[in-house]
């Protein structure tokens, strides 16, 4: 099995379209869509759309805080533009949006592959995992071979072996990382749709389950578009600027 | 009595080492010779068999090349792990250890080839960080095979072996001093280990002799060894040239790729000689408390494995001297000016074939070609004069041939260049009716080819 993995799309699009099409291209069987749909970019509703289609297609899907916020009451904990953007983002969305982000699950597990959205010790808590500290505490809470997360948007490879040393990797774009069976692996995918690791390019992994192993793909796609829209949006001039510098 | 596993049928033990143990395999789909590598995973063994064996299951198969044993299988990751490759049939160099001292062209013949071997790794983003003639075996077609990659360094994959453990893993006599330090991404610490290794074949003894503990190992950080030809008076000075160079302490100071290692020793008349040469005895006392007293100077700086390889290639300039014209001289040093000005680790072959027709073979025997043949040479050099390019860093070499375009794919081939630079032909009657070189070139060298043509005022 071959899972495309993408993380974070945040109602942005192109970036969204440019990775589908990108892991179509590379043969994926099964799109897996990690959380955070919506949130950041003005095209929540394509966005949905395009993820409904994918389910139907026998696709998987997961809610993150951002889909969270969009259909409940509050923004807790977010930032000013994060919060903003939900508000804006609610108007928008369909009663069948609503319905589908409402029925998302937190955590799936198929294949040997834990997929949640942010830190798996605690799904529902939304916590990032951005250090070998935060890592260890996921992987000692879980059992899976390899979990597979989003959320922090800048990609990431833990491990814990037998002797509990934990070892961290940055991964390195297109080169296949074996997730080999003496060991758990924890994957932090970068961002579909706002990368923050200073490349502007989508994104997303590809997961091979036999032999299993992960590969980090970056797709440049039109963010000058993205950009354009989320001005036109009149939305926070902020979330289109930092898709130009991936930060 | 043979037991099947994953497919395999197991024969006998071929050899049981510290780590793991080598069985001869079969199998109805694959008809090469096999080996079956499975890792030493009983109670009380060393931790660091387990992970290096996780290590080499994750580079072998990511590895492709003469230089390497073919990868045919990983298995057992429910049980027993198990990796299956190519047996090489030759022996190890290990055996050539019964002779030695070997003499000095020899040991470059043995040096160039796992220089080879060992460009071919780099080229693959792996630093191999054992190499010693245990783990060198010769193809019967004469190529190095590099064995054992448990303790290497892929930089494209998480380094286990760095992350689980604090001492550094390696053969304590052939061991760089920086991987001593723990650095274990820079490909030059596997030349250091090659010139300990020459310094062996060619002086019966090692450089730095088998010290028991890591401190013994960290004393190559300050302290030269005895040099090659004190112990051997015979080994040219070349020789002491290249081992010592390999044998630097400063990463810097040794030669900046395998590939350009190799290309010295299978031009081992155009080696520049520097001190290193003629240096009789170790370096004093005095230097040496100072190099000691000054550690954090000589702290080996590591380089990325493919950034370092890439920094300095090797650029081959074919000329044509019966197609040049002032300004397509010109052209072409103005091209290799640009492609050494950035790289101060790259190094210029200037060729110029001889062409040879297949009735007068050996017409360069008689005085008459030998004239030829240095008259090329000075031709090259007049060339490359205006360069003003360091001695060494240039070398001048004049092919015979009876194709042009097959020498210089060849001679690409055959010296792992990095980029072939060449003239095209000015008049567009000789292309119709000779063919391009360059258009064969383009189509078939290993590597980049760049054709220089002088602007045509129309």
């Amino acid at each position: 099995m071959r899972f495309a993995v993408l993380a974070d799309v945040h109602a942005n699009l192109e970036a969204f379209r440019a990775c589908l099409d990108h892991a179509r291209a590379r043969g994926a069987d099964r799109i897996v869509l990690l959380g955070d749909l919506v949130g950041y970019g003005a095209d929540p509703g394509a966005v949905l759309d395009l993820a409904m289609e994918e389910m139907g297609r026998g696709g998987l899907a997961l809610l993150g805080n951002h889909d969270e916020a969009a259909i409940g009451t509050g923004a807790t904990g977010m930032n000013d533009s994060a919060a903003a953007a939900i508000s804006w983002t609610r108007a928008k969305l369909s009663e069948t949006h609503r319905r589908f982000l409402g029925g998302l699950p937190l955590t799936i597990e198929e294949e040997g592959c834990l997929f949640v959205h942010a830190d798996p010790s605690a799904p529902a808590k939304w916590r990032y995992v951005t250090d070998s500290e935060s890592a260890n505490r996921s992987l000692q809470a879980t059992t899976a071979h390899a979990t597979i997360c989003g959320h922090v948007h800048r990609p990431a490879l833990y491990s814990l072996g037998d002797t509990g040393k934990l070892i961290a990797f940055r991964p390195v774009e297109d080169a296949p990382v074996p997730l080999t069976r003496g060991r758990r692996w924890l994957g932090v995918l970068g961002a579909v749709g706002q990368p923050r690791d200073g490349n502007p390019a989508a994104c997303y992994a590809i997961i091979d389950t036999h032999p299993m192993q992960v590969t980090w793909l970056r797709v440049p796609y039109d963010v000058a578009t993205a950009a354009a829209k989320i001005r036109v949006a009149g939305l926070p001039p902020g979330l289109a600027e930092r898709l130009f510098v991936g930060r | 009595m043979t037991r099947e596993v994953g497919g395999f049928t197991v024969h006998e033990v071929l050899h049981e080492g510290g780590m793991a143990v080598l069985y001869r395999v079969t199998h109805p789909d694959h008809d090469l010779p096999m080996l079956m590598k499975v890792p030493r995973l009983r109670e009380g063994e060393d931790p660091a068999a387990i992970v290096s064996f996780e290590m080499e299951q994750m580079i072998m198969p990511r590895l492709a090349g003469v230089h390497v044993p073919r990868f045919i299988a990983l298995g057992g990751f429910e049980a027993d792990p198990f990796i299956v490759m190519e047996r090489v049939p030759g022996p190890a160099l290990s055996i050539r250890l019964r002779d030695v001292p070997l003499p000095a062209e020899e040991v470059a013949r043995i040096g160039a080839a796992v220089a080879d071997a060992l460009d071919a790794l780099h080229h693959q983003h792996v630093v191999h960080l054992d190499v010693k003639p245990a783990n060198i075996i010769f193809r019967e077609t004469g190529e190095a095979v590099m064995v054992d990659y448990g303790l290497a360094h892929h930089e494209r994959l998480p380094d286990l072996m760095a992350e689980e453990f604090r001492l550094p893993y390696g053969t304590v006599p052939y061991m760089a001093p920086e991987q001593a330090l723990g650095i274990r991404n820079d490909p030059r610490s596997d030349i250091f280990s090659l010139g300990a290794l020459m310094y062996q074949l060619a002086t019966a003894d090692l450089p730095f002799g088998e010290p028991q503990h890591l401190s013994g190992v960290k004393r190559r950080l300050w302290r030269d060894p005895v040099p090659p030809r004190r112990r051997r008076s015979n080994i040219p000075p070349w020789l002491q040239e290249v081992i010592l160079r390999c044998l630097e302490v400063q990463p810097d100071a040794r030669y900046p790729t395998a590939a350009q290692l190799a290309f010295e020793l299978r031009n081992p008349s155009q080696i520049a000689l520097t001190e290193r040469a003629e240096k009789t005895r170790r370096d004093g006392f005095l230097t040496v408390l100072r190099r000691r007293l000054r550690r954090d100077a000589i702290q080996p700086r590591a380089f990325a494995t493919a950034r370092q390889v890439q920094s300095a290639p090797i650029v081959a300039i074919a000329l044509d001297f019966t197609q040049m014209t002032e300004d397509l001289a010109a052209a072409l040093r103005n091209q290799a000016y640009k492609m050494l000005a950035s790289r101060p680790g790259a190094r210029l072959a200037c060729l110029n074939v001889l062409k040879t027709t297949l009735l007068s073979i050996d017409s360069t025997l008689d005085d008459q070609g030998r004239n030829r043949h240095v008259q090329r040479l000075v031709e090259l050099q007049h060339w490359a004069r205006p360069l003003g390019i360091a001695e060494g860093r240039a070398t001048f070499h004049v092919l015979e041939g009876s194709d042009v375009a097959d020498a210089i794919i060849d001679y690409a081939r055959s010296n792992r260049v990095d980029h072939v630079v060449l003239g095209a032909r000015e008049s567009s009657l000789t292309r119709r009716l000779l063919g391009s070189v360059s258009g064969r070139v383009a189509a078939e060298a290993p590597c980049s080819v760049t054709v220089v043509r002088s602007r045509r005022t129309d």
